[in-house]
């Protein structure tokens, strides 16, 4: 199948960027999009021409590496897909696809598709973790745990702090991922110590990174790749509330 | 103090005011409107109801400067949330999908500010009576300020009729967004219960839209006059 790909090319945060467009041929339509990138990026780089920089690294869809938003949306098409699990069949041939960088001024450009998601790690060294001490692994199910709240956490903890929710949000919050990353070890009793602290830290510290506030708009919920129910922002809203006025 | 500062400094403190504020601005709209709609009722009930609101001056000023604290709070909150919101994304997409946004959530803002400037224009007309003098001429047999006569005389202008309805379109897509999502900001929906939640907030919305418009319309209509 044949395509044209519209793409943003920027050399740096501090230069304007602008489309440029590129005609594909040949594709094969069970390639990943970020394999079709890789075929453009060879004709590119045959051709002399700076190839179009991406983030990739585990493409199975596991890692979070992969970004873009592709003719208007994070992740592309499919649903609970991210790009590198998003296929050229779910396009037709000869369609013209816009890309584009995630966009949100928590998310600095690095280059053309690439942005720098370090304010994600930022957060979750703000309180994404349980303070433990070091020693031998704990016995098995010493701490019970319900199967309900178990399968919560799991659900939160899915995560892959991608940043497509921030990506999709017309306000880019980061809601979506801080709300599942509070919940995935708030849920579980090895997170209540730390509860009220981790919920105040995490949020003050998505706030000092510019990101915007959640207006339930819900479309953070629909391009997620791991599908993050908008019930852990609600449960986020509740643990912080809580840690403002009892802690 | 510590706490207000908090609650306005975090972006989830501004989204509880905002939800606290607009719950109560929600329950006065179902008050109002169950006292509005004794205009079903002729004169003599409507009349009754507007002097026992206004027998006793110190509870009905209580009660507006808490409703106007309510506002105050709910303009505060929302103006700071929607500068750090725009600031958030500085850079627009090109092509960008709704995906799942409804066009209500998009447009809170908006709907948000022409449904103040109508609530301005109706305290002038009918709390102030500043738009139309002769209002505060109207009096029954009684002695008592004929708020009957005042409201079908106001309605009977196309035009007020016509701001009033398209206000509380509004009203209806303000709320049946802003009723839902208050629950989220704090902290009350769940997978369980976010789908009664939504609908029930639509469902007020309509309701409120019904209720408040059948009163011009049946002005308009004479079927109150």
């Amino acid at each position: 199948m044949n395509i044209t790909l519209r793409v943003w090319r920027q050399k740096s945060r501090h230069e304007t960027g602008h489309f440029e467009e590129y005609e594909a041929h040949d594709l094969n339509p069970n390639m990943s999009f970020l394999e079709m990138l890789d075929v453009v990026n060879e004709q590119l780089t045959k051709a002399g021409k700076q190839p179009i920089a991406f983030d990739h690294d585990c493409r199975e869809g596991i890692c979070g590496m992969c970004s873009c938003v592709i003719n208007g949306e994070p992740h592309g098409p499919e649903n609970k897909v991210a790009t590198c699990q998003t296929y050229l069949r779910s396009f037709k041939d000869g369609d013209t696809i816009t890309v584009e960088p995630f966009r949100a001024a928590g998310f600095p450009l690095v280059k053309d598709l690439v942005v720098d998601r370090s304010a994600f790690d930022r957060i979750m060294q703000a309180g994404g973790f349980i303070s433990v001490n070091t020693g031998n692994a704990p016995d098995a199910n010493a701490i019970p745990v319900g199967k309900e709240i178990a399968d919560q956490a799991m659900d939160a903890a899915q995560c892959i702090g991608c940043g497509a929710c921030v990506a999709a949000c017309k306000n880019a919050s980061a809601m979506l991922f801080v709300a599942a990353k509070v919940s995935h070890l708030n849920l579980l009793p090895q997170g209540q110590p730390e509860k009220s602290k981790r919920a105040l830290a995490m949020v003050n510290q998505m706030d000092e990174e510019g990101f915007g506030a959640c207006t339930v708009t819900g479309s953070c919920e629909a391009v997620c790749p791991k599908g993050i129910s908008l019930s852990f922002i609600s449960k986020l809203n509740r643990d912080y509330l809580g840690a403002m006025l009892f802690r | 103090m510590n706490l207000l500062v908090a609650l306005f400094k975090s972006s989830l403190g501004k989204k509880y005011v905002m939800a606290l504020s607009g719950a109560v601005l929600v329950l006065f709209v179902i008050a109002h409107l169950l006292g509005n709609l004794q205009m079903f009722l002729g004169p003599e009930a409507i009349n009754k109801y507007a002097a026992f609101l206004k027998a006793s001056p110190e509870v009905l000023w209580g009660a507006r400067s808490g409703l106007l604290l309510m506002v105050g709070l709910h303009l505060f909150s929302a103006a700071l949330l929607l500068r750090e919101n725009s600031d958030a994304r500085q850079a627009e997409y090109e092509k960008k999908d709704l995906v799942a946004a409804s066009f209500a959530s998009r447009t809170m803002i908006a709907s948000g500010i022409i449904l103040f400037s109508f609530v301005v224009f109706h305290l002038l007309h009918y709390t102030a009576l500043q738009i139309d003098p002769s209002f505060a001429e109207m009096h029954d047999a009684q002695g008592r300020h004929d708020v009957y006569r005042m409201v079908v005389s106001g309605f009977s202008h196309w035009w007020v009729s016509g701001f009033y309805i398209l206000s509380m379109g509004l009203l209806c897509l303000h709320l049946s967004h802003g009723a839902s999502a208050m629950f989220q900001s704090l902290g009350l929906k769940n997978e369980r219960n976010r789908c009664f939640i939504d609908g029930a907030a639509k469902t007020l919305g309509l309701v409120l839209f019904i209720g408040y418009s059948s009163i011009p319309l049946a002005v308009l209509l004479k079927v109150v006059k």
